[in-house]
């Protein structure tokens, strides 16, 4: 099969591997129709995730149709079009038990320190990712949805991610009627986190980047205010002084670990690596807030440590809620909003390229090149009907 | 004139004047100010914003709270599932007393950069040297990709591979950019070099 290949830092392309097999009762085999890019694969692109190995297929935002199952899956059939939450979990052990599906204990046999996720780095336990055509996808009746027929893909593709990590920011938050919540990244997490703080009853909302073509266009599809940092001396007291000196309620840090803003941050933490990665959005959050405020991370850091002015937190009296999506449990009311016609994912896809150019499709994201907000990639495949496979294996 | 990033305070927003607010100033010298309190918007000047409000009630937001047993929205298998039979190396964190039943199998260390990873999985996560030999043997996996690349006879295409044609479609200054100045630091280094030897 055709797979985006990890080569190294800044160096990927398309292949052929290998078709991925069953390996365990409980997996299904899926022939990608979909997979996007996502913003925290660019971590791994820059080579900044430790255990990423030459040869990984990243991915983590993809849906497909279920080619073949093992022989312990009972609910999921060939031929269902599914969306594939990218955190890979087990459903019976105590986080899963708990809705944190995102904290599966069962998957990821490399690292306690974070889940299972598909495609990204044996840090987070070793599984090929959807940038394929084929992937596969281990316990296929727990994880993966049947995506409901007035569901479009190019809304189901982002459903196993981006809208649903932006919508979490915004629910760590804990949004109160009126609040003003400052959201740092305009990226596609960074989008939907503004768009559904309104659907939580915020009063204003604010997002902070540098990039112009993004800014315009959260402006417009998050009906909010923007802010580019490159234009202002001193983040936090712009923040403060946009809202009366408080600061704002709730912060929303959608950047992670390749924030730009300041210099010695990113020497330290992107160029030289002896932080993981720089902490500026994680400074601006706990600086930008009100005393006894909520600062929500969904960014993306490394496992070894950051500076942070954790001491400005204790003395604030903030409250830090920060984890990876739980995708699955937002699924339903997600799914709702989109058909109310509230939240229109699809709107930030900017970018269709074919598997075969993912060589490109990575620098033009990276580099912010040709206004690209979110790129999808078409495996070969995709629109392929192939004869069904019988069902398989142990 | 008015930049996008002018001040605007709550209530200048909300009035939809968007003009400097009074604290658009940098010092604060004899300047008192008054109690501070939040202003917040009205419902009816919000009423302008898709879906606004649709999950003000926290019973709506699926994340609240955010530990909920029994889990919804999964088929919840009865006990934990069956282990995956091992075909590959698996290295496992210290931090757990074995392997999970299902892992990935994906890429199985080898080589020397295999050898760095089995030193670092002899430390616990909380230990910095497990992330630092990671990287360290990430480092070295790319010249070994090179190297596996060359034994199979084929020359990577490293500026294909870096997305050459795209810089080249849509940031062509850029590239022109990063031309000069690599020239230019080539040219510097083999100038050094020859001027050393020419010294020796």
């Amino acid at each position: 099969m055709l797979a985006m290949n990890y080569r190294g830092p800044y160096r990927v392309r398309a292949d052929h591997k290998p078709d991925p097999v069953i390996e365990h009762p409980g997996d299904a085999i899926v022939r990608v129709t979909r997979a996007c890019i996502c913003g925290s694969d660019l971590h791994l692109y820059h080579g900044l995730v430790p255990d990423t190995r030459v040869g990984h297929t990243f991915g983590h935002e993809f849906i497909g149709v279920v080619e073949e199952v093992g022989s312990g899956v009972q609910t999921l059939k060939v031929g269902d079009r599914v969306l594939v939450p990218f955190n890979i979990f087990c459903g019976s052990c105590f986080f899963c038990q708990h809705e944190l599906y995102g904290n599966c204990h069962n998957t990821n046999a490399q690292a306690t320190a974070v889940g299972a996720i598909y495609g990204y780095s044996h840090t987070a336990g070793g599984y090929d990712g959807g940038q394929a055509e084929y992937v596969r996808v281990p316990m296929a009746d727990v994880g993966p949805m049947v995506i409901p027929e007035d569901i479009h893909d190019d809304d189901a593709v982002l459903l196993t991610d981006a809208l649903p990590t932006g919508y979490q920011a915004a629910e760590m938050g804990d949004i109160a009627e009126g609040d003003t919540v400052v959201v740092f990244g305009a990226g596609p997490v960074g989008i939907f986190a503004a768009k559904s703080a309104w659907l939580m009853g915020a009063g204003r909302v604010i997002v902070v980047d540098e990039v112009e073509y993004r800014l315009e266009f959260v402006k417009r599809y998050a009906q909010c205010e923007v802010v580019n940092f490159k234009e202002v001396k001193d983040m936090a007291l712009h923040i403060k002084k946009m809202t009366d000196w408080m600061g704002a309620d709730v912060c929303i840090d959608a950047v992670g670990c390749e924030a730009a803003g300041n210099t010695m941050q990113t020497i330290t933490g992107v160029y030289t690596m002896m932080q993981a990665g720089a902490a500026t959005v994680l400074h601006w959050c706990i600086n930008s807030v009100r005393k006894g405020g909520n600062v929500s991370i969904v960014g993306v850091y490394g496992p070894t440590f950051n500076a942070v002015p954790i001491g400005n937190a204790l003395n604030k009296g903030l409250t830090l809620r920060m984890n990876q999506a739980s995708v699955r449990r937002h699924l339903p009311r997600l799914i709702e909003h989109i058909r109310e016609g509230r939240i229109d994912p699809k709107a930030i896809i900017t970018h269709r390229v074919p598997l075969e150019e993912v060589s490109d499709a990575y620098h033009i994201f990276s580099s912010k090149l040709d206004n690209c907000i979110k790129t999808i990639l078409i495996p070969p495949r995709a629109n392929e009907v192939r004869a069904v496979k019988a069902s398989a294996t142990q | 004139m008015e930049t996008r990033n002018d001040i605007v305070t709550a209530n200048d927003q909300h009035d939809g004047q968007h003009a400097p607010g009074e604290h658009d100033g940098d010092g604060h010298v004899g300047h008192v100010h008054g109690a501070i309190m939040p202003r917040r918007p009205t419902r009816d000047q919000l009423q302008h914003i898709q879906g606004w409000g649709a999950d003000l009630d926290r019973k709506n937001r699926p994340g609240v709270p955010m530990e909920r047993t029994p889990p919804r929205f999964i088929n919840a298998p009865a006990g934990d599932p069956a282990p995956q039979a091992q075909d590959v190396e698996v290295l496992v964190s210290t931090e757990r007393p074995g392997r999970t039943p299902l892992f990935g199998s994906v890429q199985p260390p080898s080589g020397l950069s295999g050898a760095i990873r089995r030193s670092a999985f002899k430390h616990s996560e909380n230990d910095v040297r497990h992330w630092l030999l990671l990287l360290l043997a990430d480092r070295v996996n790319v010249v070994e990709g090179i190297g596996h690349d060359l034994s199979q006879g084929k020359v990577p295409n490293v500026l294909a591979e870096m997305g050459i044609k795209s810089e080249f479609m849509h940031n062509p200054a850029g590239l022109a950019k990063k031309v000069v100045i690599g020239g230019a630091v080539i040219g510097a280094a083999c100038y050094l070099m020859k001027r050393r030897d020419r010294y020796r």
